[in-house]
């Protein structure tokens, strides 16, 4: 098992793009110069995203959470973006858009696994105080917290597998 | 004993959101005494379980049309409406 590669360099505020595709090039070109990705996942993610939709409504403001195949990961990443302005993400298993506002771009690196973090980050997405402090917050380390602070990073719960 | 009803938890990547809905469903399962044969699979392999099917639980559009009933899963990802889901698939677990 590889440890989670989540740090400022992967957090973006503030983006600015105008559709989904420009958010997850952005975002995805960031994991491929880092090496954390193969040169496939950009195409992979937003092919996915046309054929899976993956935006979700929450209470106060939309999520998305782009991702693909374990196959175009090196190492097992979250990204995150705030957008400067909602960007229309197709709504998952549905036929909708919602506007969405923050983006958790996922690269995970084994099928089936990190049961623990993913209810973590499902955890924060049902926090609507939570993804409104993190939409609000424009300086990086201070996101980073929020969000090690909800999937208790420190703890390598990243690393547990069920 | 009849045998256990199949449930696919399916998504698109067969990573993210089947992960979270299976363990849901475990939870479920566990809970109402009930004997499951959960399959978490990627959307394009439902077809391998048609005949075998009793229920399929999925994040991922589905267009197709199957020989079961199709419930989204959405609700375990965002808690909006969670209960009901659940509600729906219990009933359709005891039919």
């Amino acid at each position: 098992m590889s440890q989670l590669n989540f740090n400022e360099s992967l957090i973006f505020t503030q983006l600015q793009a105008d559709s989904k595709e420009e958010v997850i090039q952005h975002m995805a070109d960031n994991l491929v110069n880092q090496g954390l990705v193969k040169k496939s996942y950009k195409e992979a993610v937003i092919e996915r995203e046309i054929e899976f939709a993956t935006g979700l409504p929450t209470g106060s403001l939309s999520v998305a959470i782009p991702h693909t195949d374990v196959k175009h990961v090196n190492r097992k990443s979250i990204s995150i973006a705030t957008l400067s302005k909602p960007v229309l993400f197709g709504v998952m298993g549905d036929d909708d858009t919602t506007p969405v506002q923050l983006v958790f771009m996922l690269a995970m690196d084994e099928e089936h696994s990190q049961l623990s973090l993913l209810q973590k980050l499902m955890a924060i997405f049902q926090d609507d105080e939570l993804l409104t402090m993190i939409y609000q917050e424009d300086d990086k380390t201070k996101i980073k917290k929020l969000i090690e602070n909800q999937l208790d990073l420190s703890m390598k719960e990243g690393e547990l597998n069920v | 004993m009849s045998k256990p009803k199949q449930v696919l938890v399916a998504c698109g990547a067969g990573i993210a959101t089947s992960t979270v809905v299976n363990n849901a469903i475990e939870e479920m399962a566990k809970e109402n005494n009930l004997k499951l044969d959960i399959k978490q699979i990627k959307i394009a392999e439902v077809g391998g379980y048609e005949d075998s099917a009793d229920l399929l639980v999925t994040t991922a559009m589905t267009k197709k049309e199957y020989p079961f009933p199709v419930i989204n899963a959405r609700s375990f990802l965002t808690g909006i409406s969670v209960e009901d889901t659940k509600k729906q698939i219990l009933d359709e677990l005891l039919k």
